[in-house]
């Protein structure tokens, strides 16, 4: 088959990026080590230029016989992770020089994941998923183990490879299965066959249990969240911020468009999957943060209760509930990089430290530093009138239109249970007794992004409304 | 209607003044000296604007007034909408009044982070105020939830020595109550399609477990706030922690808003509902009054004692509010404003021997009247307005409460006016305690009286006290169009869900 100039003309943000990427890592490996200021720089630019790139004009359709697809919520889903990853990269450059560890291939193998990413946001048949899948994964193992002379981190980068792998195993499983009940790997091909009867086939729903499991690793939902604290906790700080927001999103929009897309026809098959995993991660992420003393493995069980807030706008399956999780992805990013920025930021006689004890007395050795976490942790709380707050709004308005009210009911009552760890940081920063104090954070990126989150957090919080028309235009894409 | 937009200006007018707190910079003194100047100056100016209110509110219409709508957030139908009636206008005057209040309270007893002190205290009134006149489910919303925010930095940053758990447990406690809600609002506007409240009270339409199921996910929220028994359990740790001020706001204004969110929100849009429960009410309601005035007798600590007295003369609010006649809801109303001013001015007064003893131990005073005349006066005036002395504020109200009880129910009047007995039994043996007696410790014996400024503090609640208590009508008259609307409104959706059931 031929493929037209159509097909490059809407892939050309990922072209842009891949072309991009090899130059910078030729540039990188002529030049050596003393490239490396000058390619992460280049890289972010190149991220933010393709995020451009893919409004600058933007045109929707299929390419590549229909591999892969580019509408209004593939579009916004890639633009949040490319600014994720952006953002990530400058973030990184401080701990990771200060760990020795700053090589050009950091950020070109960031490039790689997140063209990755964009490649399974797009994906449009069940081969290109599992391509770009793997380019993201594979990236991505590469980098939790980054600091390589770092026992946790090589542990880490060993861990999500050994379970990212059983789970891209059982998402290639699921697709072989259903592939061969349905006769085709297109997502058309797909959806035509359930439509024609297929969708009572015990394989088929054994395939989409697969695929789902597969997918709800991806985005670590509860049952399979089990790698995320320790990656977590282990990845070089920089990292576990990249991890917790770009591959996130990025699957999170897979999950959304293979559930949605072909499998639209078993709604009520996923949905029990999807309330199941949803609620779960709701409790598991409330519960079991309460007693951890590390903040990123703090964060890391947060994740995964924001993941069940998200996963219960997927379950309600209807525009509203769409139009929910594209809102609250982009709030939780904004926030979560903040949040992020600001445990980079936290040094003592310039080592970096980690614990949530850290932090105690902030309030008066750094006070704008503890007021924007602050503003992080009461909107990650989703405690009105910060922006978190309309995130979970969004969530539960879908799922009560959707009927879901035992889930909501049980969403709101975690969300009161995850609430006391979040205030329980406010409380070691503001209550407690100041422990020797934190370094004045130095000027530079970490500090800029989490004045720039907070500042985002006090806009979006008082002004949703332009968040919510771009949530309303991805969502409408879908439902065409 | 007034051109320019009043309401918020009142509501926003703090924020501004949080955010000059905010910038202001330099050595230490001058920052501290600079924001109590601030924040005191902010939140007179908000006072004074408020007072146009009453001016220009116009006594004889039932509906909402100086209404301002502005769509806010159109993609979900959610809309700025302020207003106020006569049932919401005088608590947007206490809030406005009882902040500066406690910014002078503060003046000298805050002696650290005194820049975030009044930071936080400036954004709790834009959320007090902001809720009061929130004619908008989700706004009303934001607003109720947004007051745990300073709230708890208060409670936890300047509060006493179990601080920490009091803060949790009020935040947590509270946040349980209104995450329910939260979802019964969320099904109302899945129902009208918006969360307008005048418009959702026109167009609600539910069925009657529907309304049952709504009614107590309010109920959940509200009866956490007002308090009732037995989810009142917060609020004596709140109190005892919480510095001076912090306990006047609580007493003052946080527990009006569960009153006044069954009036704003519970009766009129689940009317049915409301004559369901009613009775779990009263008898919630009684248990309050009853037991916690016999648990207030015990009380070693003076913050807690006037605590459960709190909880106590809360529950006459919730009895007058659910009799559903104009004596029981304009009593409640006024018991709410009473008890506002009252309670606010007792814990006052236990800030002021606080300030000079640093402990709020019953048996560790004795015999101030021989060393403060001028504090033992404003004290008994204010035990006994608590107790209800005629021609005092409290009387007023707990009096048209008793009469619209009586009216509804005669056990429930008789039951309620044990507290009358009870009250008057705690009040003034904690008087007696700490103001009567030999002086006979040392620790006492160079205690000075109030000062200037504690004088300024008091003076405008024992003027109001006495005005509520002898010229009722100034505050009840603006209130009673509104109060009679809400009567008239709830007798006509029994009526027309009466004749609807009889049509088979």
């Amino acid at each position: 088959m031929i493929v037209g100039l159509e097909s490059w003309t809407l892939a050309r943000p990922e072209i842009f990026l891949a072309a991009a990427t090899a130059l910078l890592l030729i540039y990188g490996v002529v030049r050596g080590e003393i490239a490396t200021p000058f390619v992460s720089v280049a890289t972010s630019v190149a991220l933010l230029v393709t995020a451009a790139l893919l409004f600058l004009p933007y045109r929707e359709g299929t390419a590549f016989s229909s591999l892969f697809i580019v509408d209004r919520l593939t579009a916004t889903m890639k633009a949040m992770v490319l600014v994720g990853s952006a953002i990530a990269i400058l973030m990184s450059r401080a701990y990771f020089e200060q760990a020795k560890a700053w090589r050009f291939e950091y950020p070109l193998v960031v490039a790689l994941a997140t063209l990755g990413m964009m490649l399974m946001i797009s994906a449009n048949d069940l081969m290109a998923l599992y391509v770009g899948l793997e380019l993201q994964s594979l990236a991505l193992y590469v980098i939790a183990a980054f600091q390589r002379d770092s026992v946790r981190s090589t542990e880490a980068g060993v861990k999500y490879f050994v379970l990212g792998s059983v789970a891209s195993g059982m998402l290639l499983f699921g697709s072989s299965l259903i592939y061969g009940f349905c006769g085709g790997t297109a997502f058309v091909q797909i959806s035509g066959a359930l439509a024609d009867g297929r969708a009572t086939e015990i394989g088929v729903i054994i395939g989409l249990v697969f695929v789902v499991a597969g997918l709800a690793f991806k985005v670590s939902a509860v049952p399979f969240h089990m790698w995320t604290p320790d990656v977590y906790e282990g990845a070089p700080t920089p990292v576990t911020a990249l991890f917790a927001v770009a591959p996130k999103i990025a699957a999170l929009s897979l999950l959304v468009s293979v559930l949605m897309g072909p499998f639209k026809p078993l709604f009520a098959q996923w949905q029990q999957i999807i309330i199941v995993a949803s609620v779960l991660s709701m409790a598991l992420g409330a519960f079991a943060a309460l007693r951890q003393q590390n903040i990123k493995r703090l964060m890391a069980y947060s994740s995964i209760g924001n993941v069940g807030y998200i996963l219960l706008g997927v379950a309600s399956g209807t525009e509203i509930g769409i139009q929910a999780v594209v809102f609250y992805l982009a709030i939780y990013l904004v926030m979560t990089l903040g949040v992020f920025a600001t445990i980079l930021m936290m040094k003592r006689r310039n080592i970096m430290v980690e614990e949530v004890a850290d932090l105690a007395g902030l309030a008066r050795s750094q006070p704008m530093m503890a007021l924007g976490m602050l503003i992080f942790m009461f909107s990650m709380a989703g405690i009105p009138p910060l922006a978190g707050f309309w995130g979970k709004l969004y969530i539960f308005m879908a799922a009560v239109e959707a009927k879901l009210f035992v889930p909501a009911v049980l969403g709101v009552l975690a969300s009161v249970v995850a609430s006391y760890y979040y205030l329980r940081i406010v409380k070691v920063m503001y209550f407690d007794e100041p422990a020797e104090a934190i370094d004045r954070p130095a000027f530079g990126v970490n500090r800029v992004v989490a004045l720039v989150a907070a500042f985002l957090i006090a806009i979006f919080s008082l002004v949703p409304q332009p968040l919510s028309l771009i949530a309303e235009a991805a969502a409408k894409g879908l439902f065409q | 209607m007034s051109s320019w937009p009043i309401l918020s200006l009142i509501t926003f007018l703090p924020l501004v003044g949080a955010l000059f707190c905010l910038i202001v910079n330099g050595p230490k003194e001058a920052v501290e000296r600079n924001c109590r100047s601030v924040a005191l100056v902010t939140t007179l100016a908000t006072f004074l604007i408020s007072l146009l209110l009453w001016i220009r509110f116009d006594p004889t219409k039932a509906g909402f007034q100086f209404e301002e709508k502005v769509a806010w957030v159109p993609a979900l139908n959610i809309g700025y909408h302020a207003g106020i009636d006569g049932i919401s206008l005088f608590f947007v005057l206490l809030s406005t009044l009882l902040t500066p209040i406690c910014i002078l309270a503060s003046w000298e007893s805050i002696k650290v982070r005194v820049k975030e002190y009044m930071i936080a205290f400036l954004v709790l009134e834009t959320f007090m105020v902001g809720m009061f006149c929130a004619l908008d489910l989700a706004l009303f919303y934001i607003f109720f939830e947004g007051v745990l925010i300073p709230m708890f930095l208060i409670i936890g940053v300047w509060g006493g020595k179990r601080r920490v758990y009091a803060a949790f447990k009020f935040f947590l406690y509270t946040l349980l109550g209104s995450v329910l809600m939260l979802l019964a609002i969320i099904a109302v506007y899945g129902q009208v399609g918006t969360t307008d409240l005048p418009t959702v009270m026109e167009k609600l339409d539910l069925p009657f477990t529907w309304q049952c199921w709504l009614w107590l996910a309010f109920f959940a929220s509200f009866a956490v706030k007002v308090p009732m028994w037995p989810v009142h359990t917060w609020l004596p740790d709140a109190h005892v922690e919480a510095p001076t001020a912090g306990s006047v706001i609580l007493a003052g204004v946080l527990l009006k808003m569960g009153g006044y969110g069954f009036l704003r929100f519970s009766i009129p849009l689940f009317p049915e509902a409301t004559q369901y429960f009613a009775p779990m009410v009263f008898g919630l309601s009684l248990v309050a009054v009853i037991y916690t005035s016999l648990v207030a007798l015990v009380q070693e600590d003076m913050k807690k004692l006037i605590a459960y007295s709190s909880v106590a003369h809360m529950g006459f609010v919730t009895i007058g509010a659910f009799v559903m006649n104009m004596q029981g809801v304009q009593g409640s109303i006024f018991q709410m404003l009473s008890h506002g001013i009252v309670s606010a001015a007792l814990f006052l007064c236990v800030g002021v021997v606080y300030d000079r003893m640093h402990t709020r131990e019953i048996a560790a005073y004795g015999g101030l009247v021989h060393r403060m005349p001028r504090y033992a006066f404003t004290f008994l005036f204010f035990t006994l307005a608590s107790v209800g002395l005629p021609g005092l504020s409290g009387f007023v109200g707990e009096f048209l409460v008793l009469l619209g009880a009586f009216k509804a129910n005669t056990w429930v009047a008789f039951l309620a006016a044990t507290s009358l007995i009870l009250g008057a039994a705690y009040a003034l043996w904690l008087y007696r305690k700490i103001v009567f007696g030999e002086l006979t410790k040392d620790s006492l014996k160079g205690i000075l009286d109030m000062n200037k400024r504690e004088i300024a503090i008091f003076l405008p609640l024992v003027l109001l006290t006495i005005w509520m208590g002898v010229y009722p009508n100034s505050f009840l008259d603006p209130m009673a169009p509104a109060v009679d609307k809400l009567i008239g409104d709830y007798q006509a959706a029994l009526k027309l869900a009466r004749t609807a059931a009889l049509v088979p």
